[in-house]
């Protein structure tokens, strides 16, 4: 037989059912089909952010070191840090180490926490001086007249989307921890999957709509 | 129905300094990005090297994190590629962000410097 048609008959046999062509379940690959559409979720939602911003005549640029950036980096650390927690749990799963893996998601659950009690603190900042997704408070007008309304739309959009995302990601790895017992290593990889992804998400949040509105003015 | 239990021996690279080293990346890359965030730059310039960093970062949470240099080249040539794909399209509507600024109309137009005569 020629190096040609063994050739084929190799691909056919990957591709013809039975095997996983990927190397990865069925499972496994359905999150990620899944993290690709959501990539492109909140890749639009940025882009248009960055639109409106580029369009408007004036983009109010609030955000004081305290509390906003100091709370913004701390909630940065808390997913950093509860991706490092998540990947101690996967590779203790791989080991078989049952027990450890419920340590590591309790503290990855902690984490997402945290990150969620700090950004609900950070919303109700800029709730009480009275951001609304329609309307900037009367205040930033004295500093930015011209300040687009859109501001409160695309803030509270981006990071609540954001938000319901770690929201659930905290629920499924809290399901994940109290039915490992029953699950395959791969299950708790997906879960992982997910909440990395979460955390990928916020890598590109918090610059966009943070450190690129710091307040300078006196 | 294979259990988690039974399937004691999976494969699953990267050491636990691995991660923690690039967990340690990342931290200082968002230090830079924080530190940054006080220099005053042009918005432009700045926003370069916030979504470069923000880019490298990204690309070390899947790389090692998501475990995806660790998986088939297959699975990396399907997810990657279409994706960046299909963010650069939503890009093409970009540019005209600059034109509506121009084209909207103005409450408040400013006085017009015409020559009295």
């Amino acid at each position: 037989m020629s190096t040609e048609a063994t050739a084929d008959r190799l691909v056919a046999g990957e591709w013809s059912g039975g095997a996983h062509p990927y190397r990865i379940g069925h499972r496994k690959l359905g999150m990620w089909l899944f993290i690709v559409s959501d990539t492109l979720t909140f890749s639009a939602l940025l882009i248009g952010y960055s639109y409106v911003r580029a369009s408007a005549d004036q983009w109010p640029t609030p955000f004081p070191f305290y509390p906003s950036i100091v709370f913004s980096s701390v909630m940065t650390l808390c997913l950093l840090s509860s991706s490092l927690t998540m990947v101690m749990g996967v590779s203790a799963s791989a080991r078989g180490d049952l027990k450890a893996v419920r340590k590591w998601i309790l503290l990855t659950i902690l984490f997402g926490i945290a990150f969620l009690v700090l950004h609900l603190i950070e919303w109700k900042h800029l709730i009480d001086e009275g951001l609304s997704p329609f309307a900037v408070p009367a205040e930033w007008l004295h500093k930015w007249p011209q300040a687009s309304p859109l501001f409160g739309a695309t803030f509270f959009a981006i990071t609540g989307l954001h938000m319901f995302h770690v929201f659930t990601g905290a629920v499924y790895l809290a399901v994940v921890a109290a039915r490992v017992k029953k699950l395959k290593h791969e299950d708790v990889e997906i879960s992982g999957l997910y909440w990395h992804f979460v955390d990928l998400v916020w890598m590109f949040v918090f610059p966009m709509i943070y450190l690129l509105s710091v307040d300078f003015t006196p | 129905m294979e259990t988690h239990a039974e399937s004691e021996h999976e494969h699953f690279a990267g050491s636990n300094k691995l991660f923690i080293s690039v967990w340690f990346w990342l931290l200082l890359m968002t230090g830079i990005e924080v530190f940054l965030g006080y220099i005053h730059l042009d918005v432009r310039l700045m926003l370069t090297i916030l979504m470069g960093l923000s880019i490298i970062k990204a690309a070390l949470i899947v790389a090692y994190f998501m475990h995806l240099r660790f998986e088939r080249l297959s699975l990396v040539l399907t997810l990657v590629p279409m994706l960046v794909i299909c963010i650069c399209l939503l890009l093409v509507f970009f540019p005209d962000s600059f034109r509506s600024k121009d084209m909207r109309y103005k409450f408040n137009p400013p006085p017009a410097a015409e020559p009295s005569h």
